[in-house]
């Protein structure tokens, strides 16, 4: 079940219809129930358009926010819903009993319409877990989960760190597995994602799960200890804790998966639809049951041939660590003029692991940047950035690693 | 440029060969595209570089000129090639790109559409992007760009997923043989709304349009023609701000008596160590950070909608 609103609803509706399928939630006689919807394709849109845009004369000078405007009561709503009235008939209800409304412009009737049909009929888009949407609702929901990385700072580390099919990518992913996930998903399940860990406890990576990817995909994901792949030899101690401990993580991912578990994230967009993104099959049958190996430990074979190769990039997500103390160790495991970024949400600890770089010569092409996205709102007439807008999305150092051996000053 | 070609792969064991194309890098915001041909020099204001010492070395190589000077040879990605192309029309930059590929929902096996191809800025990480399953089929009316961008696309190695075409898609719209297979469209038109019509056709169900318009007008009347047959329909705008970094150095001066009515003079000194071979003290020493006074004020607003679900 879902909860929307104050109501919990049944998901079984969902299963078997596409993906950007449109929902309503219904009063039925077992309770509220989600129903499909057929959107208009609204050609009657310009028509309104227009005359919103033409002679506009109303204005909010009569108008006195005591709260006695409406006259339905709460009481009244409840005994409509249950004499089986729509979403939608309460809410032309609550238009025709509200004494100011034909006193509103037309935009402050669209905007009291949408805010009635949100609380009481509320619609419900099914999306595909991608990237973008699971970075997205995270972040409006639970940032501190994935350390408050925003969707266009993930866009850049993976454009930054030249993600594409074949390459064998090196990430520090303290994000709950966002960034594994996204990594994954432009891989393609072709070369590799290497969640590295620092130190010895593994960082968690449930959130590759809600990417539902396919097997071709999920062996593409793998786990190894920096020991693993800077040491020489064959076995280590270090090496066989995670072993053990990637084992325990595949077993108990596989547990959660095999129950009908649904992780409801609901956003609600700007136009009064909330986009759910579900951990959901293509066949109608409930269970999961395909098997989830993802973070298994990589192999010995693939070990030696970072250790021949080295990586193609690498991306840091390590919000609570300070960066140098571990790139240090992590670069010289890249390829010569491999590029790299590292995300961190404050300034001074990438501007420190920067300049030990540069006087190192370590790397170049070196730059701290910040990304800046704002929202807006486009409507006729009423264009403009929106009100609410998310202060800060972190900071990125980018460059290339150089030819020229580590410990080298000239 | 892309990986997909095992023998081009960067890696520890491969070296700059003749016919390969290098940046060369000067300075954080000097580099240039060059072709690597065994009797050939590039010359710049630090002297002239035998390219017959670049074979043979590593990509991220520090080389050397005949008067001492040096550069460093870096293998070439979607995002240099996009600081060192030929601009022949204005184009997209690193945070747009970034931002278009992650809401168009691209992955390697994706079909895109783009109009116009411009210099191809976009057109090269949307390759990237796709590749090697996918393909992206790129048209501009200017048959001229059309050419140069062919060119350019067989110079970075990505032209097997690149196909441009030349056609005019606000007059006649996209060619027919797409519809219903494309996954995504980007378009950089100036009058896009009369290619939405179009648009629609091509997408497969929950297809994802994303069009990038300098003026607001041109926002404003997209999205009318997108509310028809599209969904979610989001503007944005992005922005990067870059930040420089300086070492301050504090150097105590002398104080004067007992404390008591004396003050303290100071003496700092600030040295900008950008490549320089300085020892750090990091006693006395501290990295500073500030943003930098050039900024980008504004490129385009970004407007992304899905495909209405109809059946």
């Amino acid at each position: 079940t879902l909860k929307i609103g104050n109501k919990n609803c049944s998901l079984q509706p969902l299963i078997g219809c596409p993906f950007g399928s449109l929902f309503q939630v219904d009063n039925g006689k077992e309770g509220p129930n989600l129903s499909r919807v057929i959107p208009s394709t609204e050609d009657d849109v310009q028509e309104k358009e227009d005359a919103q845009i033409s002679g506009e004369f109303r204005d909010n000078r009569a108008i006195v926010d005591d709260n006695k405007a409406q006259c339905l009561s709460g009481e009244d709503i409840d005994e409509m819903r249950r004499q089986g009235a729509t979403g939608e008939e309460i809410v032309e209800a609550l238009i025709a009993n509200s004494a100011t409304f034909e006193k509103k412009t037309s935009f402050s009737q669209e905007k009291y319409k949408l805010k009635k049909q949100k609380k009481y009929a509320p619609k419900v888009l099914l999306r595909r877990p991608f990237a973008r949407s699971i970075c997205e609702a995270y972040f409006k929901k639970n940032p501190a989960r994935i350390g408050f990385l925003r969707v266009d700072m993930l866009s850049l580390l993976l454009s930054m760190g030249n993600v594409a099919a074949n390459s064998d990518v090196l990430v520090v992913d303290m994000a709950g597995g966002l960034l594994t996930g996204a990594v994954a998903e432009r891989l393609g399940g072709t070369g590799y994602v290497c969640n590295t860990c620092i130190g010895d406890s593994l960082y968690p990576m449930d959130i590759v799960r809600i990417f539902n990817f396919s097997n071709e995909i999920c062996k593409s994901i793998v786990r190894a200890s920096v020991s693993d792949v800077t040491s020489q030899s064959e076995t280590s101690e270090q090496s066989d804790q995670l072993e053990s401990a990637c084992n325990m993580e595949i077993q108990s991912n596989e547990q959660k998966s095999s129950s009908v578990s649904m992780e409801d994230i609901s956003l609600s967009s700007e136009n009064g639809v909330s986009d759910l993104i579900l951990e959901a099959n293509h066949s109608p049958v409930n269970k999961i049951s395909k098997s989830h190996k993802v973070g298994e430990k990589a192999s010995q074979e693939t070990l030696k041939l970072w250790k021949e190769n080295g990586f193609s990039s690498m991306i840091v997500v390590a919000p609570e660590l300070d960066p140098w103390s571990f790139v240090k160790d992590l670069l010289p495991l890249l390829s010569y003029s491999a590029p790299f970024a590292i995300y961190h949400q404050y300034l001074q600890p990438l501007a420190t692991c920067m300049h030990s770089l540069q006087v190192r010569k370590m790397a170049i092409g070196l730059q701290i940047s910040e990304p800046w996205l704002r929202e807006y709102q486009v409507l006729p007439s009423r264009t403009h950035p929106c009100m609410q807008m998310s202060g800060c999305g972190g900071y990125i150092l980018s460059g290339t690693r150089t030819a020229t051996n580590a410990s080298s000053q000239q | 440029m892309l990986p997909t070609d095992p023998t081009k792969k960067i890696s520890f064991t491969r070296c700059i060969k003749e016919g390969d194309l290098v940046i060369v890098y000067e300075r954080h915001d000097c580099m240039k595209a060059v072709k690597v041909c065994q009797n050939s020099a590039f010359q710049n204001r630090f002297g002239a570089f035998k390219h017959s010492d670049w074979i043979g070395k590593p990509f991220g190589s520090m080389v050397f000129s005949n008067k001492g000077g040096f550069v460093y040879l870096l293998a070439p990605t979607p995002e240099l090639w996009t600081l060192v192309l030929s601009h022949r029309t204005q184009i997209l930059y690193i945070a747009d790109i970034s931002f278009v590929i992650m809401y168009l929902e691209l992955v390697p096996g994706c079909l895109v559409l783009e109009s116009g191809t411009g210099s191809g800025s976009l057109t090269t990480s949307l390759a990237r992007a796709v590749a090697p399953t996918g393909h992206v089929y790129t048209f501009d009316f200017h048959e001229q760009r059309a050419a140069s961008a062919r060119e350019d696309f067989e110079r970075t190695g990505v032209s097997s997923f690149v196909t441009v075409g030349v056609r005019d898609i606000q007059g006649q719209g996209f060619p027919d043989e797409f519809s219903g297979l494309a996954d995504s469209i980007f378009l950089d038109l100036p009058q896009p709304w009369l290619a939405i019509p179009s648009a629609k056709k091509m997408l497969k169900q929950d297809g994802i349009l994303c069009s990038f318009s300098p003026c607001i007008e041109q926002v404003q009347r997209s999205c009318e023609s997108l509310r028809l047959n599209f969904t979610d329909i989001r503007t944005f705008e992005i922005l990067l701000r870059t930040y420089e970094i300086r070492q301050w150095r504090a150097d105590c001066g002398q104080g004067t008596g007992g404390g008591s009515a004396g003050s303290i003079r100071h003496k700092r000194k600030q040295h900008l160590i950008e490549g320089s071979g300085e020892k750090e003290n990091p006693n006395n020493s501290t990295v500073m950070a500030r943003p930098n006074g050039e900024a980008r004020g504004h490129t385009g607003y970004l407007t992304f909608a899905r495909l209405k679900c109809l059946s």
